[in-house]
């Protein structure tokens, strides 16, 4: 194993506003004589005082200079193809060229979203198929594809379940149960839909306490938000107890698929209890972050939850498909159109690639490599696995620092900003927040054997730097584009800079 | 399974191998806290793996069913456009570093992306006369619900002011935002005239309960409106906000919201050098003044410029995070964390390819031939086009007089052309109109042939 040396690159590219002078990168369409004779100027027509003096200010590039701001920029930041990504819970996998190829074609980048159902039959038709391959790797009985990413998809879930209670006459049922290791977008998604927020502690195995939701419970719950395996790379294995106690008390159950990438192809959330179901698709089923989006979160549900589901699904009458907005009960819309579809075009390439034996062996081999990981970081100084270390994770684990930080003064933070110097993406930092000086782990089935030994080095190497020169790892990172980063700075309200306008308001010389 | 071309450990040998070394004997081992009876063996509704030749002739085939502007011509708006998208942005945005990367979350490594929609965010303030922009949401009619429940939170009011020609699929998403929360939303009429919003209506309307005034300009319906300045006003009067919604590419020639009133500007991007992609991924613009008590409330990402704590060099980082879900969970300003980030990107390298200036010329070309179809539907007997006496942009509602709209809409289908939106089921009050939209890429060409077949099949329709 060879440590590995690594310089990110560091350009002190100007921000576009400070490249000089207007240029064009594009030709545009010349105007047809016959129309502007025509037309005349049809800035007449409109009233001076909603008419803008000058054209904004918006710098102008030549196409070769846009190619290389931007291409210097992408240098500077770090994807999957750059390196092992092992950001838990964000499920950073090798996202296959061929579904970006697919994509791209003009079939389905230039369908605009009103065009008659008629002249769109192969995007429907793949929404559809791809709705049913869902259904079955899920155990629901219906999806919507419209929501744009997770968070989405939860609060499409939270109002699925307003609507069900109002329907059932039991709107009383506010308070939404959140366990205290969940992701931070349920408890919010769930106050977005109005819903009264109460935290459930984990027990002491990592997992959520039969006690406290039994005590939670009451007939004004409305569902529990739980995401199976847990944050902590745990399957809840009491969730049919769990599922049957929500259930009798009048709940639902819902399930934040962030996590569906532990147990794909081995378990069904539709089996174990949910009722409502949300995917990421950018994580678990291939399609790239793209650095924060676009995304996609589908979201599925039991029949009994499918009439609430938002306008339009993708029908089929035997002889075409079509968009059925004919739906009463539905919650509305919670995007302009049908979600992002070209990521659906993505992922539905993806299942077909992989199949379901494929699928199953992602989930297996990301399990083997996070247990692997798991198994030898016990071995390295200041590193523990909170709860349990010997019961097996799934598709992430969770390390604490707090020995670290105890024993040197070097925090999770430390460490994670010292990986980098490695030529390695951090995990996940504090978070969950019920483990003191977390690390949180996924390692992908993309990660192969050598890899994941040269980030155990790299940790091996924090922990020996972080007793003998400490100082050396709080003032990482030193191979990065830029040094440590001046959040304090960055926040203040003095300082404060969200855009170029605000920089020259400001004055600031930054 | 041996070899697979995405999972290097995928082999039984190299599973085994690491096995050992956790110190279980199977893969089954590693999922033995699943209860037993909830494993499942196979999933026959699910494909079998295919070879990326097969896979991409399967999606090839079925998607071939799909047809596109221009083989088919659209003259198709309404929220989403169809624009020229240069070449260079798709090369750009799939470059590796960009494209698989996550949310900036680690800003030491992630400079790119972060310098990248910081540059968007102050494109988007230069188009919008707003001091901040978010890193984007998932698309306009989302925006527009976040800003609904963004006002209510700035103001603690739950009365919320839209215009009646509203896109009807925004309305939707609004009111699937706003009723479980308890906000009304309250709707002013328009003038079947010119097609601007009623001012007195909106005075009306307006009390000490209005978070906000929401207004499109220009509408739905296509109308642009010039008494904006007035409208923020009597909005103002009353302690309400003034949101203003937008097509961003009308700002290159129509004057930046910030500049009569607005508060907030909410907007899709997607003809920023987006495709229209059957809908999604779109780009939804959210801005404001720089006014604490707006910024405080933003919801979304929000890149900052700072420096790195030596002082040394500019660096870039997500600023104001502790609004966020990941921090504050139930009291965050939004649950949004994934967002449009690449599409962020693309507006910003449109953007810069075209320059204001750019932005500017495009946009006159694109009023040139919008008033061109105009004045050739309008010379056709039976059609008025537009069919409001306000100035237009790109989208224009076209009547048909004495002639069913679905049955030309119709016969123009089987002839390649679908000659806009049916405004009947939504806006019954305009009786038989069309909402149609032109812009750069619909040629004299095809803007004759769509004025020499509308007459064709109205003279059918009408005998």
């Amino acid at each position: 194993m060879h440590p590995i040396e690594f310089r990110q690159a560091s350009w002190s590219e100007p921000l576009l506003f400070e490249y000089k002078g207007q240029r064009r990168g594009i030709q545009l369409p010349r105007l047809h004589p016959k129309i502007a004779r025509e037309v005349g100027d049809p800035l007449k027509r409109i009233p001076s005082r909603i008419l803008r003096e000058n054209p904004p200010l918006i710098p102008g590039l030549s196409e070769i200079e846009v190619v290389k701001h931007f291409t210097r920029l992408s240098q500077m930041n770090y994807g999957v193809d750059t390196g092992v990504y092992p950001l838990g819970s964000c499920t950073m996998k090798y996202n296959p060229r061929v579904c970006e190829d697919l994509a791209h074609l003009p079939q389905v980048e230039l369908l605009h979203p009103l065009q008659d159902e008629a002249l769109v039959q192969g995007a429907l038709e793949l929404m559809y198929r791809l709705e049913r391959w869902l259904c079955a790797l899920t155990g629901m009985h219906r999806f919507t594809l419209q929501p744009a990413a997770g968070a989405q998809g939860e609060l499409t879930g939270c109002l699925i379940m307003r609507a069900y209670f109002k329907y059932k006459g039991e709107e009383q049922r506010d308070e939404m149960l959140v366990p205290d290791s969940a992701h931070g977008t349920n408890p919010s998604s769930a106050a977005m839909c109005g819903f009264k927020v109460i935290e459930l502690p984990s027990d002491e195995s990592g997992c959520v306490s039969l006690k406290a939701l039994k005590a939670a419970l009451s007939e004004r719950t409305a569902g529990l938000m739980l995401t199976n395996p847990n944050t902590l790379g745990l399957f809840e294995e009491s969730i049919l107890e769990i599922a049957d106690l929500v259930h009798e008390a009048g709940g639902l159950l819902y399930y934040d698929g962030a996590n569906l990438q532990g147990v794909m192809g081995k378990a069904r959330p539709g089996d174990m209890g949910f009722d409502i179901v949300h995917l990421n698709l950018h994580k678990t089923f291939s399609t790239p972050h793209g650095g924060g989006g676009p995304g996609s979160g589908p979201v599925g549900v039991t029949q009994e939850l499918e009439k609430f589901l938002p306008v339009p699904l993708v029908e089929f009458d035997g002889s075409k498909y079509y968009l059925d907005y004919d739906r009463p009960f539905s919650i509305g819309k919670v995007h302009g159109f049908y979600g992002n579809f070209s990521v659906l075009v993505k992922a539905f390439a993806y299942i077909l690639l992989m199949g379901f034996k494929g699928l199953r062996r992602a989930c297996e081999v990301a399990v083997v490599n996070t247990n692997y990981f798991a198994k030898k970081v016990r071995e390295i100084k200041g590193f523990t696995i909170p709860f349990n270390p010997d019961k097996p994770r799934k598709h992430e684990v969770v390390v604490s620092a707090e020995q670290l930080l105890n024993e040197t003064g070097v925090s999770a933070m430390d460490v994670a900003k010292r990986l980098m110097d490695f030529g390695l993406h951090p995990p996940t930092v504090y978070f969950p927040l019920i483990v003191k000086e977390p690390l949180m782990m996924e390692f992908t089935e993309s990660a192969t054997k050598e890899e994941i030994d040269a980030y155990l080095e790299a940790l091996r190497k924090i922990s020996e730097e972080s007793y003998s020169e400490p100082q050396k790892v709080k003032s990482a990172p030193h191979s990065t584009s830029v040094r440590r980063v001046d959040d304090v700075r960055a926040n203040h309200p003095r300082t404060l800079c969200l855009s170029y306008r605000m920089m020259m308001k400001k004055q600031l010389s930054l | 399974m041996e070899h697979h071309p995405y999972i290097p450990n995928a082999s039984e040998a190299a599973i085994k191998r690491l096995l050992q070394e956790i110190g279980v004997a199977s893969v089954d081992d590693l999922f033995s806290d699943i209860p037993r009876h909830l494993w499942i063996d196979d999933l026959p509704e699910l494909p079998p793996p295919h070879t990326e030749y097969e896979a991409k002739k399967i999606v090839q085939e079925l998607l071939s069913q799909n047809s596109f502007h221009p083989n088919l011509k659209l003259f198709l708006g309404g929220g989403v456009w169809l624009h020229y998208i240069p070449s260079v942005i798709w090369h750009l945005i799939s470059r590796g570093e960009f494209l698989t990367s996550y949310t900036p979350y680690q800003a030491e490594i992630s400079q790119g992306v972060l310098q990248a929609v910081f540059e968007y965010q102050s494109m988007i303030c230069e188009l919008t006369g707003m001091d901040v922009a978010n890193a984007s949401m998932y698309d306009w009619a989302s925006a527009l619900g976040e800003a609904a429940l963004f006002a209510t939170r700035v103001t603690k009011r739950k009365t919320f002011i839209i215009p009646k020609n509203i896109a009807p699929q925004r309305k939707r998403v609004l009111l699937t935002y706003t009723q479980p929360v308890g906000i009304a939303v309250k709707e002013v009429s328009y003038s079947r005239e010119t097609g601007l919003m009623d001012l007195d209506d909106l005075t009306s309307k307006l009390d000490n309960e209005t978070s906000a005034v929401y207004l499109e300009n220009p509408s739905y319906l296509g109308p642009i409106e010039d008494r904006c300045e007035e409208i923020g006003k009597i909005a103002h009067s009353k302690g309400a906000l003034f949101i203003v919604g937008v097509d961003p590419l009308s700002l290159a020639l129509l004057k930046a919201p910030g500049d009569y009133g607005a508060d907030v500007v909410i907007g899709e991007g997607q003809p920023l050098g987006l495709p229209p992609s059957f809908g999604g991924p779109l780009l939804g613009i959210f801005a404001c003044k720089d006014d604490m008590k707006l910024v405080r409330q933003m919801p979304g990402r929000i890149v900052g410029l700072t420096t790195t704590k030596d002082g040394q060099r500019r660096a870039f980082t997500l600023a104001l995070t502790t609004r966020e879900q990941h921090i504050r969970r139930e009291r965050a300003t939004s649950n949004i964390c994934t967002n449009e980030t690449l599409c962020a990107i693309a507006s910003a390298i449109y953007m810069a390819l075209l320059g204001g200036e750019g932005l500017r010329e495009l946009s006159k070309i694109i009023l040139c031939h919008s008033h061109y179809a105009m004045k050739k539907l309008n010379s056709i007997p039976g059609v008025k086009a537009p069919l409001f006496s306000a100035p237009h942009f790109k989208d224009f509602t076209v009547k048909l007089e004495g002639a069913p709209t679905k049955e030309v809409y119709q016969l123009l289908l089987k002839k390649g052309i679908q000659p806009g939106i049916l405004l009947t089921d939504n806006f019954p009050e305009l009786g038989e109109s069309l909402l149609l939209s032109v812009t750069e890429l619909h040629t004299k060409d095809d803007i004759d042939l769509l004025a020499a077949l509308m007459e064709e099949v109205l003279s059918k329709c009408t005998q």
